[in-house]
């Protein structure tokens, strides 16, 4: 950096940062536009609104992520660009922003543009924002009038009423554009603007506007307007949503396109809340029954995620459930696609607690029993997954008879995710089924799939073993699983063997002291003499992971001698974990020996020379 | 070749001028008598790459893109006294390698479709056979000036003499072109994408393989949805593949796609998510003592267009093209025959796989013309009411400015007529595959091996025969 007589040096880190704005490299640009506020920092408010607004205006040519920043930056900038005062000069560079093709540029610009609509004041925004707000409504490109659809909501509540006339005009006018798009962006914003809307405006301008999206020919257009749909139903007061709603909601869920009717599904909760009980109890439930019903798997999938009904009235939820969605429950659980089967298994659980204990054992159970047998194991997963909805209702055990088939068969699944899957239910399983059962019908799975033939089900079923004895204790570990994990040591397969090692790893601390000195220790110390260096490597990564569990006589007298042998193996790998393994546990043992934290192999070594030397 | 050369071809005057990077730019001027003036393109190094694979006009006619082997893409923008010029030329696509699969792909453009304009920029797709990219095409007039540490040479400034920061300037400077990916579909086709069609919702494409189409959204290059899948559990009991697919140009679920086996056939994508089963099938019963060997072949569906109003369906099979109406599906209302003559010589076109070629078509702004390409650099227009049918050739012999072409005519046996050609004089290698009609008026483009030919109704009102007659280079 250089020192000159006349030069300013606080100049300099700026003056790099606004040449940087037009490097070629975009991550310096990037870097640049993200320090913006530094920039107009140090021009100060006039030259920032003077000169560096006008050229950030016409930099829209940059790449997305750089425009994306800068969309971003601008939404704080009103302060140095002199405060609110002065917010208005902000609106040019956005407004450029908001008709360039990148979706995601547009949003944010939109957004900035929402956020310093606030800090206009009243006049300003009469003068300044609206006048963008038509410009871009009229623009010549879709961009701009799809932007144009996000702020109406803001400037609405804050303008005369001659003003909002002309927004709602302007709003109604891109509601019937001819690109789908603008459509498409009105009707999705259609329910904010409605939110702002007086009550009499909603009902003039805003039901007829809603009526024609949702009668749009392109389905991607009506499909956003059942969630505007949603909004203006929680606006409208009880007795006008009949006439001036609900024709078009249930013409939605009787739509042609499965699209649309997906959408209704999707949105069914919402859509009860927004209606109220009463029509719900007499227009939705039908409806949801046609869904659940529908010819298109996707909808039945969307519709099946919803049957727990939360937002029912609280008095007619179980009967509703009884006698409306529960035949059609029973239907889904033999559908043809696997999909809905699967979504319906992940929430029929939650029935029971609906239900209650007799509803449950007489109509739900035979269900939960056909779904624990379903040919697809992600529908067998979903059930297990939720086991404990019922547990709390009725008990595991009247569903143990079927439950254990199925598990036994995910567990020996072909596909090693499937497999992976139920191991972590495992835990969840034998907290719920008790000591007894799973030593009886479990325990054989969990040490079977420490010999699979996938690592990653070996090693969850590591990590399962010590969850278990989480659960179950020390005492439970060493009587059952430990003589099995140890005998795996002589085993002829070196993964095996090795697997032996992560067990000891995974099971040292919540076995404690005294079973892994006494039953682990030799284990992994005669190991050390394996003769694939996989395994000896691994038994002096074993040695420092169990070490602290260890007492320090143990250490002394039978890890030290074995890890120091290890230290001098041919093989460069065992060394390497070897010596890690001396210097990790000395810095436990010796506190005269410190390392920095991020010792390096040469420290090692010299630490290890000078170690062997010194007895 | 060097640039802006003159010389002399069949004793009219020709300025041929090299653009840029790829293609010989050349205008011919003649006196004029039939319905087509002439501008025309061409290369004259023949460079396999060069051949031209696709044709397509952009919504309103103003651009023309066309996609060649090389990978490359070449936009034409018409000036406003009428004539196409280079706009802008890249490289849409690289030769890749599977290493997966040990498989070359190509960089062979095979489909160019433009979207909807957004803003001042254009925006298209291009297609090879594995990868579909979203192009932007903009222009850039405006240029930044002013640093702080250096001067505009790009050495550095003494900074002792840096005493107030700079804030960049924008100036005008000469146009530039520029063409950006914007995003790369990849990933989804395991076998070779043949067609790709922008939706009429404008935020979806569907892009179709030998036997699956998938929909994309064209703001998503992670995640395509699978929508027709025709492939069988066992690849031995597979009876047919997918040729071409197209939306409908208003109705946004409809769309249609053709098979091998000469049926074409119409999915509404409203009803279901999966659209294996059909709507509608448009298939013409075959007549079983007209059954050869070849019937299958040349009943395959070359290429598949829906009419600009969305009620007819044009379809292309080996000989003849089809008007079929969406209302009626067991047989098409007309049948024009491109090349009957042919029928006798299925066997030696098989020889030479000719008959795998696959002829595109295409409509006219108003529906009332149809235009396919047939062998020997000739082209079939037919008329529609009239049921008046044309046969015109693209060649560089009789390609002259402003000259009108003259109709061929193919006979069988003996010549009536000393302008006739007999079938057997047919060049099966010169072959006009890719033709495109500007949207609104009668301007055509044919493809034909490296050489583009754009030509037009003489009697489009306008005033373009009073075109400047030897035209000045297009911007380099």
């Amino acid at each position: 950096m250089g020192t000159g007589t006349g030069g300013d040096d606080s100049l300099y880190p700026i003056a790099v940062l606004i040449d940087e704005l037009r490097n070629e490299d975009v991550q310096l640009r990037l870097n640049s536009i993200k320090k913006l506020s530094t920039i107009a920092l140090a021009l100060g408010v006039e030259r920032t609104r003077t000169e560096l607004l006008p050229f950030l205006t016409d930099t829209i040519y940059d790449e997305d992520e750089v425009l994306l920043a800068l969309a971003e930056q601008l939404g704080s900038f009103t302060v140095l660009v002199g405060g609110p005062e002065f917010v208005h000069c902000l609106l040019p560079p956005l407004e450029s922003l908001a008709t360039v093709e990148e979706t995601v540029v547009r949003d944010k610009a939109v957004e900035s543009l929402r956020k310093i609509s606030q800090e206009h004041s009243p006049v300003d925004l009469e003068v300044h924002f609206v006048p963008l707000v038509k410009r871009l409504a009229s623009g010549d490109w879709f961009t701009s009038r799809t932007s144009a659809c996000g702020l109406f909501g803001v400037c609405y509540p804050r303008v005369s009423s001659t003003v909002k006339a002309e927004i709602r005009q302007h709003f109604r006018t891109l509601c019937s554009d001819d690109t789908p798009m603008v459509r498409r962006a009105a009707s999705s914003k259609l329910g904010e603007f409605a939110k702002v809307l007086e009550l009499d405006y909603v009902k003039s301008d805003i039901i007829p506007l809603f009526t024609a999206l949702a009668s749009d020919e392109q389905d991607s257009v009506r499909l956003l307007a059942v969630e505007a749909g949603v909004s203006i139903a929680a606006l409208l007061p009880q007795e006008d949503l009949e006439d001036l709603v609900m024709p078009t909601l249930r013409q939605a869920a009787e739509d042609k396109s499965w699209r649309v009717r997906y959408m209704v599904a999707d949105k069914f909760s919402e859509l009860q809340k927004a209606v109220g009980p009463e029509i719900t109890k007499n227009d939705l439930v039908p409806a949801f029954q046609n869904l659940l019903k529908d010819c298109e798997a996707e909808v039945r999938t969307a519709a099946a995620n919803k049957v727990k009904g939360e937002v029912l009235p609280e008095d007619s939820r179980e009967t509703i459930i009884m006698t409306h969605i529960l035949p059609c429950v029973k239907e889904l659980v033999s559908d043809t696609n696997q999909h809905v089967k699967s979504a319906l298994a992940s929430v029929i659980m939650g029935l029971s607690t609906i239900l209650g204990k007799d509803n449950t054992v007489e109509h739900l159970l035979p269900l939960f029993l056909v779904q624990l047998k379903d040919e697809y194991p992600e529908v067998r997963l979903n059930i297990i997954s939720n086991l404990d909805c019922v547990n709390e209702v009725i008990g595991i055990r009247q569903l143990s008879q079927s439950l254990l088939p199925a598990i036994v068969e995910l567990a020996e699944d072909a596909k090693w995710r499937v497999r992976l899957a139920i191991i972590e239910y495992m835990p969840l399983l034998a907290g719920q089924l008790g000591v007894e059962f799973f030593d009886e019908k479990l325990n054989s799975l969990c040490m079977a799939w420490l010999i699979d033939h996938v690592y990653a089900i070996r090693e969850a079923a590591t990590c399962n073993l010590m969850k278990l004895v989480e659960k179950f204790g020390a005492e439970w570990a060493q009587n059952t699983i430990v003589p099995k994990v140890l005998g795996m040591a002589n085993d002829s397969n070196y993964l095996h063997r090795m697997t032996t090692l992560f067990c000891i790893n995974a099971l040292s601390e919540v076995c404690g002291q005294e079973i892994t000195t006494k039953h682990m220790l030799p284990v992994v110390l005669k190991m050390s003499t394996d003769q694939v260096a996989n395994v000896r490597f691994n038994v002096a990564r074993c040695l420092q992971k169990i070490g602290p569990v260890l007492d320090s006589s143990a250490l002394q007298a039978e890890v030290k001698p074995v890890l120091e042998k290890l230290a001098t193996d041919q093989d460069m790998d065992v060394k390497y974990f070897a010596l890690e393994a001396i210097s990790g546990m000395y810095l436990f043992n010796l506190p005269t020996y410190i390392f920095s934290e991020t010792f390096s192999f040469s420290s090692i070594l010299f630490f290890f020379f000078s170690f062997s030397l010194s007895p | 070749m060097s640039s802006g050369c003159l010389f002399v071809l069949r004793g009219f005057l020709c300025l041929i001028i090299k653009d840029g990077n790829l293609s010989l730019f050349l205008r011919l001027l003649v006196p004029c008598s039939s319905p087509y003036e002439i501008y025309l393109f061409f290369n004259l190094v023949c460079d396999p790459a060069d051949v031209i694979s696709t044709v397509e006009f952009n919504q309103t006619g103003e651009f023309l893109a066309t996609g060649d082997k090389g990978g490359r893409v070449v936009i034409f923008q018409r000036e406003p006294q009428g004539e196409y010029n280079v706009y802008s030329t890249f490289q849409s696509h690289e030769p890749e390698f599977d290493y997966l699969k040990s498989l070359e792909i190509e960089e062979k453009i095979n489909k160019i479709r433009w979207l909807p304009p957004h803003n001042p920029a254009h925006f298209l797709l291009s297609t090879n056979d594995k990868t579909v990219k979203l192009w932007k095409v903009s222009e850039k007039d405006k240029r930044a000036e002013g640093y702080n540490l250096r001067d505009e040479e790009g050495r550095l400034k003494d900074l002792s003499t840096i005493t107030t920061l700079q804030v960049p300037v924008l100036r005008p400077m000469d146009l530039l072109v520029e063409a950006s990916p914007r995003r790369v579909f990849a990933n989804a086709h395991a076998y070779h994408i043949n067609s790709i069609s922008v939706n009429s919702d404008c935020e979806t494409y569907l892009s179709a393989d030998d036997l699956r189409i998938n929909l994309w959204h064209l703001n998503i290059t992670d995640r395509s949805f699978n929508i027709v899948d025709l492939k069988p559990e066992n690849m031995e009991d597979l009876s047919e593949v997918i040729t071409v697919a197209e939306f409908h140009p208003h109705h946004c679920h409809l769309l249609a796609f053709s098979s091998s086996t000469g049926t074409t056939r119409l999915c509404d994508m409203r009803a279901r998510a999966l659209c294996d089963q059909h709507a509608k099938l448009f298939e013409e019963a075959v007549d079983p003592s007209r059954r050869s060997f070849f019937s299958e072949i040349v009943s395959s569906v070359s290429d598949v267009k829906f009419s600009h109003s969305g009620r007819y369906l044009l379809t292309r099979d080996y000989l003849t093209v089809k008007v079929w109406d969406l209302n009626m599906e067991n047989k098409p209302v007309e049948t024009y025959q491109v090349h009957d003559y042919l029928q006798t010589k299925l066997c030696s076109l098989y020889e030479s796989d000719c008959i795998f070629d696959k002829f595109e078509c295409t409509w006219n702004g108003t529906d009332s013309v149809i235009m396919t390409g047939a062998y020997n650099n000739y082209f079939r227009m037919f008329d529609r009411a009239s049921l008046r049918d044309v046969t015109l050739e693209a060649s560089r012999e009789v390609c002259k400015r402003r000259a009108v072409l003259q109709p061929r005519r193919v006979c069988v046996g003996k010549k009536r007529k000393e302008t006739d050609v007999s079938v057997d004089s047919l060049d099966f290698r010169k072959k006009i595959l890719h033709t495109a009609w500007h949207p609104k008026e009668n301007i055509i483009a044919i493809a034909a091996s490296n050489n583009l030919y754009i030509f037009q109704d003489r009697l489009t009102p306008n005033g373009h025969h009073n075109m400047p007659e030897i035209q000045s280079a297009p911007p380099k």
